[in-house]
């Protein structure tokens, strides 16, 4: 059931200023200097394309929508070509706007403190260095492919608990929610309908025989009157957990290592100041930002001065307001030892990613085992680089060879 | 006279993006959500000054506070 099609065309921008389209090709392969043409007419600029869309352009109009809560809701948090139904407790919290935000995040959020990640570390350590067994010897590889993506996806399915086998399962539904349900309703439908289908297997297990992992956590979890969680809660943030902990890491490690592989002045610093690695994936973080979700306009207002209309959507960019210039000096500069870095990859506000201390630590094991055990690689010639399209950015095929450049 | 620096997180702000603990972790404390707090009473001992600036300049919801007193 393997389907790694590519989402139906649209028609070429010729105005990106009024009708830009984030899933156009050339914003897909390099989308750094549309922003900033966008960036330039204005801070927040509109499309009609996609029933119409906004989108902030600047880190200030970036932070004043996601701090918003009033005029901007959660309830859809993709930019598609259709408004599909909205369902309650698709994926809570994410999709959640206050009250009932609030009790579901932090419910989420003791699992996934910088201690309990600690704890996760040498599984994480061991899960890279399987990866690199498999094809150090060869030379060369899809580091995209073959590493970047299964270090999430079994991370993540080591804390529910499910196998990390079935990977490839995962990374399919994935792929048709975020990038081909962004045109195709029913691609999306299906892969919601397949995962909602195998954690029920998953929690019907649990019901009569309980384990330690997040499935059984949700299953256990009481709120306030001391209730169990709606089974459709439970599911919607499994389907969550699911979703975001896999291809936003995936793309962040990729595009670590795309600019590794570019910039050998960066890759030797930090073969020779492994200490530095933590700054190096915030920079990392910040040039490159893999997830920009979205809001719904519920109500009208302004943002940096410019009118919002209700109806519309938001393509809230964090990945844009990263290179700002007034906040970030050198905003197209990669520093990797930069000392003021306030990014929002992770999102601002009620929405910061739940999963970011886990996706840091991901990132930094990931960039240390393969530079212990790869120091020298570059872009194999033979191979195009290619990115994925839409609500998460970060290289889908990226061939290297091993060895010093001849 | 030498001023004295306090750091001080303002919980209604942090979001837990635990920049500050990881920065400073002398200055900084998380909760069981992963939400920070300074520990203490904030007060930063000599030496850690440098730190408590790069944690309120790292501070994604700019919740951090640095009080020369």
């Amino acid at each position: 059931m393997s389907d790694v099609s590519q989402p139906a065309a649209h028609p070429p921008v010729t105005d990106w200023v009024h009708d830009f389209d984030h899933t156009a090709p050339q914003w897909t392969e390099d989308p750094f200097p549309i922003w900033d043409e966008l960036r330039a007419a204005s801070p927040v600029v509109h499309t009609e394309r996609f029933l119409g869309c906004y989108m902030p352009t600047t880190y200030e109009a970036v932070r004043e929508i996601a701090n918003d809560t009033e005029h901007f809701s959660s309830r859809r948090i993709i930019v598609r070509d259709v408004r599909p139904e909205v369902t309650r407790n698709a994926a809570p919290p994410i999709t959640s706007d206050p009250p009932v935000h609030k009790p579901a995040k932090q419910l989420l959020l003791p699992p996934f403190t910088p201690d309990a990640m600690k704890k996760l570390e040498p599984r994480m350590r061991a899960i890279c260095n399987e990866l690199i067994d498999g094809f150090i010897a060869e030379g060369k590889v899809d580091a995209a492919a073959r590493y970047a993506k299964y270090i999430p996806v079994r991370a993540i399915a080591h804390m529910l608990g499910i196998p990390e086998s079935d990977s490839d399962l995962f990374i399919n539904w994935i792929h048709m929610i975020l990038e081909l349900g962004i045109k195709d309703e029913s691609k999306l439908l299906q892969a919601v309908q397949e995962m909602s289908a195998y954690f029920r297997a998953h929690i019907e297990e649990r019901t009569s025989k309980p384990t330690g992992d997040l499935i059984s956590y949700l299953m256990n979890a009481r709120d306030k009157e001391g209730q169990p969680l709606e089974e459709s809660h439970v599911l919607g943030s499994l389907r969550l957990l699911l979703i975001a902990g896999i291809d936003t890491t995936w793309s962040a490690i990729g595009s670590s290592l795309w600019h590794l592989a570019r910039t050998p002045a960066d890759r030797e610093r930090l073969i020779a100041e492994p200490g530095l690695i933590p700054i190096a994936v915030e920079e990392l973080l910040r040039a490159y930002s893999p997830v920009t979700m979205a809001r719904e306009v519920v109500k009208e207002t302004t943002i940096s001065g410019c009118p919002v209309k209700a109806g519309n959507m938001v393509l809230l960019s964090f990945p844009a307001a990263n290179r700002d210039p007034k906040v970030f000096p050198d905003a197209d500069k990669v520093v990797i030892d930069r000392r003021e870095n306030r990014h929002a990859a992770f999102g601002l506000g009620i929405h910061r990613c739940v999963g970011s201390n886990l996706a840091r630590m991901e990132m930094q094991v990931a960039l240390e085992e393969w530079l212990k055990r790869i120091p020298d690689f570059r872009l194999d010639p033979a191979g195009p680089v290619t990115w994925s399209q839409g609500t998460v950015r970060g290289p889908r095929q990226l061939p290297f060879l091993f060895g010093k450049a001849m | 006279m030498t001023e004295r620096l306090r750091v001080h997180v303002d919980p209604d702000k942090c979001q837990g993006h635990a920049r500050c603990k990881a920065l400073a972790p002398e200055l900084f404390e998380l909760d069981e959500y992963g939400n920070a707090h300074e520990a203490g009473d904030g007060i930063v001992p000599p030496g850690l000054e440098d730190k408590a600036w790069l944690a309120k300049s790292n501070c994604p919801e700019i919740a951090i506070e640095v009080i020369e007193e």
